[in-house]
């Protein structure tokens, strides 16, 4: 609408196209890590692997996710889904997180309804947990910076702040929710 | 301290990978049978995916090229100056949460402009390594289990960004300026 009154249609039907050129992309890019974390976490699952993780964070665990089973298979993708985050691999991090939400779904009563354990991965997720953006880092790198890694500390700090305001944001919403 | 976390880094996945299988092999369980088990929902995954993916990057296309995400800058400029934010970090604030590429291609315009090590090279970094893509993460995590209502993830998540945002601002002006 707005480029209706710029004249920009041009840049907006170029636009149309690249974005369907780009969600391919990406569906494309996705497909094998899912499918590589999908069955790694199964092993995990069927070897009892996720139990013996969710027994090692349940404190944390209980506080952060009060409505999940420590014991189930959801605390060990989302602890897997959380340390890949905070190791900044986003090519696992997503697929990790995908398979959580499957763990999580099996515990949510309203198939279509978001349930407050999935809206505090998301908010964990969104916030960015990252302790070494290892992808900002190399772009440093490639434009020959004294320094590339300086940022790390200023980034965590940010990432911190950011962490602990949607963690906050999730407890109040969960209140005001009355979950 | 930075070469031990890059180390952890690169060792963590094939660590993972091959620890898992591992430990599965000693508890008796066919991995072989248990990893395409798992694998095969990949595809079913993407699938379910895909129309969410498709919708959301139209729309983010669109916000971005038709000059509308220009207009919103405009809009928010005098609030943006009093707080002291940098120009040509302004754009970041819009980008992040709505593409991860887009805002990585900003961020390198932004360094071949102005230096990695420049006060707004140091800051751009900051703002999209501590910030996550939002409106990708929601559309990919929901549309994968066929979610409909996102309850507040949404604003959370937003919140999220923006604090992030000035976050990095109130960090980098005291270390980096």
């Amino acid at each position: 609408m707005v480029a209706v009154f710029n004249g920009g249609m041009d840049k907006v039907a170029d636009a149309i196209f690249k974005s369907l050129t780009e969600s391919v992309d990406i569906s494309i890019k996705l497909l094998g890590p899912i499918a590589l974390w999908l069955g790694i976490m199964n092993i995990a699952r069927e070897s009892g692997l996720t139990k013996v993780m969710a027994r090692i964070i349940k404190p944390l665990f209980k506080f952060v996710f009060p409505d999940v089973p420590p014991e189930h298979p959801a605390a060990g993708s989302i602890l897997l889904n959380i340390s890949a985050n905070i190791l900044g691999l986003g090519n696992s991090a997503t697929p990790l997180g995908i398979s959580a939400m499957k763990d999580l779904q099996q515990l949510n009563p309203d198939k279509s309804t978001a349930s407050p354990a999935m809206c505090t991965l998301l908010a964990l997720n969104t916030s960015s947990l990252t302790l070494i953006p290892a992808t900002i880092i190399s772009l440093r790198a490639a434009h020959s910076s004294i320094n590339p890694a300086i940022i790390m500390v200023s980034t965590i700090f940010a990432t911190s702040v950011s962490t602990l305001t949607a963690l906050l944001l999730d407890k109040t919403f969960r209140i005001f929710y009355g979950i | 301290m930075k070469e031990i976390l890059t180390t952890i880094s690169i060792w963590s996945v094939p660590l993972i990978v091959l620890m898992i299988p591992v430990y599965g092999y000693f508890k008796g369980v066919n991995i072989y049978d248990a990893f395409t088990d798992g694998a095969k929902d990949g595809f079913s995954t993407i699938f379910k995916i895909f129309p969410n993916l498709l919708a959301m990057m139209l729309a983010i296309f669109i916000f971005r090229n038709s000059g509308a995400m220009d207009i919103v800058i405009r809009f928010l400029r005098p609030l943006l100056d009093y707080l002291k934010i940098p120009e040509p970090v302004f754009p970041l604030i819009f980008l992040r949460p709505l593409s991860g590429s887009g805002s990585l291609s900003y961020v390198n315009t932004i360094m071949t402009q102005y230096g990695p090590d420049s006060f707004i090279g140091k800051l751009a970094s900051t703002i999209q390594g501590s910030t996550e893509t939002t409106f990708y993460i929601i559309a990919v995590y929901f549309g994968s289990i066929g979610i409909k209502k996102y309850r507040y993830s949404m604003i959370v998540g937003l919140i999220a960004d923006i604090t992030g945002f000035f976050a990095s601002v109130f960090i980098c002006k005291i270390l980096f300026f």
